[in-house]
């Protein structure tokens, strides 16, 4: 598939999963085919980064179900820092653990998981949705009842996948990608390659098939998907296109300029043309 | 007479807070607590497991900013001992071996802390870093908190708590809350703990070279003073040596206190 056919099956309204964490393996091309969709009022459900702030400040979305949103080594998000001092948009935060559990009492198909998380703090009070339960079996433990996220389409980058929709994952963590494949009614996962099924264990250990192709509804291979963000053991983050970003929250002129350089581009290839381009003017800087 | 400095004073009082701790995941957010730990680590609680602040539980001292995968300065002497990613993380927290330290930037005197956000959570006038893991940590384990700026973070109230106080967990049925363990709070100026009768914030220890007219002087509510207040200790020269040359030869710690 393309990045656009993926969108295609999205729809305005949608509760959309997206995996990664932070700034960190975020399937950004499909992130940015919706940016240039028509696509509004999106609820995201993330370990945020630059996929929720990019969201944010296109105004595509109504509300957020997050365990954090940041950029790693820019600490706040800064595009959602505006949404969220502007109140433009529904926060509905999670304790980072809770947030695990929501994903996986959807995988589980159970209405909500109970947890210590979030007791005594402030989660509970401006999430008024939230319950608690009492242990039944006398103890008289008093737990949050964690419910279980409703997520219409999860997108999800990995490293490798064959072309049926196993995926694999080579970094130093998976994150929470294979609950988010499991806790959607559908997904869709880009990859930086397609590779044939008989050499996925020429990549890396069987540990690292983590995602069936029974939890994936398409693939989109997509080299160098993940940038901004990091995407080990392929390529680290591009910290000076980050910073670049992030500086588009202090500038509306810096912002435009980064939709029309970086977003309103037709396909994942013009983006990457446009990357090297980027990439041979600083080699050219540089000599 | 120590020539140590006061980050390094402050690194040794933040080490402390791990002593007794023995075999746990000492997970500290951030340069100078990861610092703290490692110290701690290497000089009095050898049990300590440690990561690489990635995925990675090593053994050995490694230096500030090294990790399994970007290794820079520490190529050699890096042994992995185990696997850590988040989600076994958070499995590992609420099983209770893990002691956290994190940052505040507000804390009351029961021991509420806020990163949340300034003003109203609903529009707030600062959006900060969020509640991240510190509701699930605080209730779960043992935290510590790092305040390298005590006159803006100690208030009377927070605006959002994100890791509960005493008093808020006090409040909930019996059984909720017995794992919450606030252990200490070091500041620029001084050590704190909640040993108290009411489990409110107590001086514990000021640092060499503050005064406790200082110390006061940035603490806008009622504070637990004993009467003969300690001094912080310095480090020794061993702990000095492991801070400047192995864990921190940069000088890293330093950017906390400009």
């Amino acid at each position: 598939m393309t990045e656009d056919e993926v969108v295609a099956e999205l729809s305005s309204g949608m509760t959309i999963g997206i995996g990664g964490w932070g700034s960190r393996r975020k399937p950004m091309s499909l992130v940015r085919a919706i940016l240039r969709s028509g696509l509004q009022d999106l609820h995201v459900v993330s370990y945020g980064g630059p996929d929720v702030g990019l969201l944010c400040a296109a105004g595509r979305v109504r509300k957020i179900t997050y365990g954090f949103v940041s950029l790693d080594s820019i600490p706040l998000e800064p595009h959602f820092r505006i949404a969220r001092q502007a109140g433009s948009v529904e926060a509905r935060e999670f304790d980072e653990g809770a947030f695990y559990l929501g994903l996986l009492a959807a995988v589980h198909r159970v209405p909500f998981y109970p947890s210590r998380a979030g007791l005594g703090s402030d989660m509970l009070t401006y999430n008024p949705e939230l319950k608690t339960v009492t242990s039944p079996y006398g103890d008289g433990t008093e737990l949050v009842a964690v419910p279980a996220f409703d997520i219409d389409v999860s997108l999800v980058h990995m490293n490798r996948a064959d072309a049926v929709g196993n995926g694999q994952f080579l970094g130093p963590d998976l994150y929470f990608d294979d609950l988010f494949a499991m806790a959607a009614k559908r997904t869709f996962m880009s990859c930086e390659r397609v590779v044939a099924t008989e050499d996925l264990l020429k990549e890396g250990s069987v540990h690292t098939l983590k995602i069936p192709r029974l939890h994936t509804d398409g693939v989109v291979e997509a080299p160098g998907g993940a940038h901004f963000t990091e995407c080990p053991p392929d390529y680290s983050r591009d910290e000076t296109f980050q910073r670049e970003y992030a500086a588009t929250a202090r500038d509306p002129d810096a912002w435009t300029r980064f939709r029309t350089d970086w977003l309103d581009l037709a396909s994942h290839d013009a983006y990457r043309a446009r990357l090297a381009e980027r990439e041979h003017k600083t080699a050219e800087a540089d000599r | 007479m120590s020539d140590a400095t006061i980050d390094e004073i402050c690194l040794v009082a933040l080490a402390e807070a791990f002593r007794g701790d023995g075999e746990l995941l000492c997970h500290p957010m951030g340069p100078f607590p990861v610092a703290a730990g490692r110290l701690a680590r290497a000089s009095f609680e050898p049990d300590l497991m440690l990561t690489d602040t990635i995925a990675y539980a090593v053994v050995g001292t490694l230096p500030l900013g090294a990790t399994v995968c970007h290794p820079g300065a520490a190529d050699e002497g890096i042994v992995v001992e185990g696997y850590l990613p988040f989600r076994t993380v958070f499995d590992q927290a609420w099983s209770g071996h893990r002691h956290v330290v994190m940052g505040a930037s507000q804390i009351d005197r029961h021991g509420n802390q806020n990163f949340a956000a300034i003003g109203d959570y609903r529009k707030p006038k600062a959006q900060l870093l969020g509640l991240r893991g510190a509701p699930g940590n605080v209730i779960n384990h043992t935290t510590s908190y790092w305040i390298p700026n005590q006159a803006r973070a100690f208030v009377e109230s927070v605006d959002v708590v994100s890791g509960p106080g005493y008093d808020r967990v006090a409040a909930l049925p019996e059984g909720s809350g017995r794992f919450h363990e606030i252990r200490r709070v070091v500041t620029e100026l001084a050590a704190y703990d909640f040993e108290t009768p009411d489990r409110t914030i107590r001086l514990r220890s000021v640092h060499p070279g503050v005064s406790l007219d200082a110390v006061l002087a940035a603490t806008p509510f009622e504070l637990a003073v004993p009467e003969d207040v300690p001094a912080s200790r310095l480090p020794t020269a061993e702990e000095l040596h492991l801070i400047r040359d192995v864990i921190d030869p940069i000088g890293i710690r330093k950017h906390e206190f400009r």
